[in-house]
């Protein structure tokens, strides 16, 4: 069948690709343009393994069809370090050992970035709630909530 | 495998001429929170996918001279969050299409995919219902309006003619002294599906209520607009006797299921709890308002 073109930026980079119509965003990145940070959980939405952002905005990539991405910006879990510097909320997940098995990490990762982007102080309250979507079946919550906290406290301290 | 056809028209018309054209299943993507885990589990499987969000008019949220707002159908729940304007006149609205799942569903669900997705149990319509909310809908016919609660048909159907989609959310202009609230009931902190929504909105004039509306989800096969409850509000001062009485009418509206959500008995006796604190909570912003 007649595969579709898809013109799309990905981590301030020109891409294309071919895919099917109903192929999602996440097969794309894992498949054929071999961005395989982002995580299959669950495919339904539910586990936030998968997130990445569309324009700024914060989804689950495989809820997204790869067809949508045509003329879109998209952020993914590869884009989040630079060449030779993690990103301080990378660095404090390692420092802090906010991860156990890491399948859950990227998603976790992206999610507290757009938080962070959007509240450099954010209460514990509201850090658990923007990261209710990102499930850890290691049951790390409070580590990973305790190293977003200490990272917002550190890149407020930085900007002063 | 069937082959699927993707489009994502940029008009309107476009849009409709497709839809409505197609020889098989279509569907409407917008978030595609329900599209894509439906196709994906096999429930359903379209021919044709129509986006709609390369479409201006129903991604933008626009207030008119006189005070309503029109809420494109595609608008996502983090971009009803982000309106200010929209979230100080509607914060019930706002709080129930924002009760829909986490973040990232948040970046893409959509108001109009609650409705024509038409669970019982979509947070969203009973507080669109309780705000009035008239509906733009377009077909190969033209366009039409109709109120939010004539669409859902009962689970997973609407009234929607075939070709016809639905294109926004008008909000009427708010009277000083109004206040709306959501409230729904579940298991848990968040994530779940409602076991009972409740919508109430109405206008105080010291301190007497003139006009409510009340909506009601995951009690019957479609959410209900409640109008004996409104009457019971409507003249009172909101005292506990006029709550009591709009209660009772919610709960005698009731017509549920038992479920692994709730009984019967369960979401008819919280129906009418979620009332009175819904229309406690409408009370007290319509104060400030």
């Amino acid at each position: 069948m007649a595969k579709v073109h898809v013109s799309t930026t990905i981590n301030g980079e020109p891409h294309e690709f071919l895919c099917d119509a109903e192929q999602s965003l996440l097969d794309v990145l894992r498949g054929p343009l071999g961005l395989t940070g982002s995580k299959e959980g669950c495919a339904s939405g539910d586990c936030g393994a998968c997130s990445v952002t569309v324009d700024g905005r914060l989804v689950c990539s495989c809820l997204v069809l790869a067809p949508e991405a045509e003329g879109k910006s998209i952020g993914t879990i590869e884009g989040m370090a630079t060449t030779d510097r993690l990103h301080p909320l990378q660095q404090k997940f390692l420092e802090m050992a906010a991860l156990q098995c890491g399948i859950c990490t990227p998603g976790v990762l992206m999610a507290a970035k757009s938080l962070l982007d959007r509240n450099p102080d954010p209460t514990e309250h509201e850090v658990r709630f923007w990261l209710a979507g990102n499930l850890c079946r290691c049951t790390g919550y409070d580590k990973i909530v305790r190293a977003v906290m200490e990272t917002a406290k550190d890149m407020r301290e930085a900007v002063r | 495998m069937t082959e699927v056809q993707y489009v994502a028209p940029g008009t309107l018309d476009e849009a409709v001429r497709v839809f409505a054209s197609a020889s098989g299943a279509a569907r409407i993507l917008a978030g595609g929170t329900d599209l894509l885990v439906q196709m994906r589990s096999g429930a359903i499987s379209p021919g044709l996918i129509v986006d709609i969000k390369k479409i201006a008019e129903m991604t933008a949220i626009e207030e008119g001279a006189d005070g309503s707002f029109r809420i494109g159908a595609a608008v996502s729940g983090a971009a009803l969050r982000e309106h200010a304007k929209l979230k100080a006149v509607w914060p019930g609205v706002v709080e129930a299409a924002n009760l829909i799942g986490s973040t990232q569903i948040q970046g893409r669900a959509s108001a109009g995919g609650n409705l024509c997705n038409a669970s019982p149990a979509g947070d969203s319509v009973p507080a669109m219902v309780a705000a009035a909310a008239t509906v733009t809908v377009q077909g190969p016919n033209g366009r039409r309006q109709l109120a939010v609660e004539k669409v859902p048909a009962g689970p997973g159907r609407t009234t929607l003619a075939k070709g016809e989609i639905v294109v926004s959310f008008t909000l009427p202009p708010r009277p000083k002294g109004s206040g709306d609230a959501y409230l729904r009931m579940i298991p848990r902190t968040e994530m779940d599906i409602a076991v009972v929504g409740c919508g109430v909105s109405l206008t105080l004039d010291k301190g007497t209520c003139t006009a409510a509306r009340v909506g009601l989800g995951a009690v019957a096969p479609t959410v209900l607009l409640v109008e004996d409850a409104a009457k019971a509000l409507i003249g009172s001062k909101l005292d506990a006797a006029a709550l009591d009485k709009a209660a009772n009418a919610c709960r005698a509206a009731c017509k549920p299921i038992d479920d692994k959500r709730g009984t019967i008995a369960y979401r008819t006796q919280i129906a009418g709890v979620l009332l009175k604190r819904a229309a406690t909570i409408a009370a007290e912003r319509a104060g400030r308002s």
